[in-house]
């Protein structure tokens, strides 16, 4: 039996799903959105890496790199966002963020 | 046969796992099984022949990212049971969109072919696994065609990382701390006053 590209790109639609199905399943608590959204970044990271292994293409695997960068960065200035709105307001839940009005 | 059963083995952990980091009921739980998903998505990786990317991911994220996240939920004091609230009347419209996402990607996987002339306009060929490791070949692509992309990665990790002390950085009172100018400033006349007493008379 021969694995193709189709069945990473199955793991991978299967993956970037479950990270928007948890998104809107999970609205009240941030951690889980920021779970979700590493969720999403690593199925895109799953479709790159594959590409670039079955054509034969270098470029895949140092965007996959810089895509990595990008998530760890994101990762580290939303929990700090969060460290921070804990500490003002005493709870995390996403409803409260409202005093933009926006 | 092997590389399947492997492969299967792996895309069923990874996916029942991602369930998992959806649906359980306590975040550090959905962060233990983010990273069995990571580990998982890792070994996928390694299958495909990238085996540089696959030991990044395990040493980023499982070893950085999954543990700030670790930290951060268990360093918070918050009423999870709160959160989790209103879960069901959101259940409806996430599986709806869900459906939708889904019936799109098969949509667009039903209609989709690779162009005939797509194997020669690649931009960097793969050398041969037997003369180059996987680890050589990306970095003489990432050190001289993609310099200017990995200088930006690393200029984003330092505004991340600035980011975060400001962020985060706080003054807190009743702290002391050596303040050195101070103390080579500070001058005899600051330090002690000699008073004329009289005699008979206190202070």
């Amino acid at each position: 039996m021969e694995i193709g590209i189709e069945h990473y790109l199955t793991v991978a639609a299967m993956l970037f799903t479950l990270g928007v199905f948890g998104i809107f399943l999970n609205r009240k608590n941030v951690i889980i959105i920021l779970l979700s959204v590493e969720l999403i970044l690593l199925s895109v990271n799953i479709n790159l890496v594959a590409f670039s292994s079955y054509m034969g293409d270098l470029v895949g695997q140092v965007f996959t790199m810089l895509i990595l960068t990008v998530a760890a960065a994101e990762a580290s200035i939303g929990l700090a966002i969060l460290v921070v709105y804990f500490r003002n307001r005493g709870s995390i839940a996403v409803e409260d963020i409202h005093l933009m009005k926006g | 046969m092997v590389t399947a059963i492997t492969f299967y083995i792996f895309a069923t952990i990874l996916v029942g796992s991602a369930i998992m980091v959806v649906f359980s009921k306590n975040p550090v739980h959905s962060v233990l099984f983010l990273i069995l998903a990571f580990f998982n998505a890792a070994g996928l990786f390694v299958l495909l022949g990238a085996e540089f990317v696959a030991m990044i991911l395990v040493i980023v994220y499982v070893g950085a990212v999954a543990v700030m996240f670790l930290f951060v939920v268990m360093m918070l004091d918050i009423n999870f049971t709160e959160l989790r609230k209103g879960v069901q009347d959101y259940l409806p419209i996430g599986l709806l969109i869900g459906f939708i996402l889904l019936a799109e990607m098969v949509i667009i996987a039903g209609g989709w072919t690779m162009t005939d002339g797509i194997a020669t306009a690649m931009t960097t060929a793969t050398p041969p696994a037997s003369e180059v490791t996987n680890t050589d070949a990306i970095g003489r692509v990432l050190y001289t065609d993609y310099i200017f992309l990995f200088q930006l990665a690393g200029l984003i990790l330092l505004v991340a990382m600035i980011g975060a002390i400001v962020l985060t950085h706080r003054k807190r009172d009743g702290v002391k701390k050596q303040n050195i100018g101070d103390q080579v400033r500070r001058r005899r006349s600051d330090a002690y006053e000699a008073v004329d007493v009289k005699p008979g008379s206190g202070i």
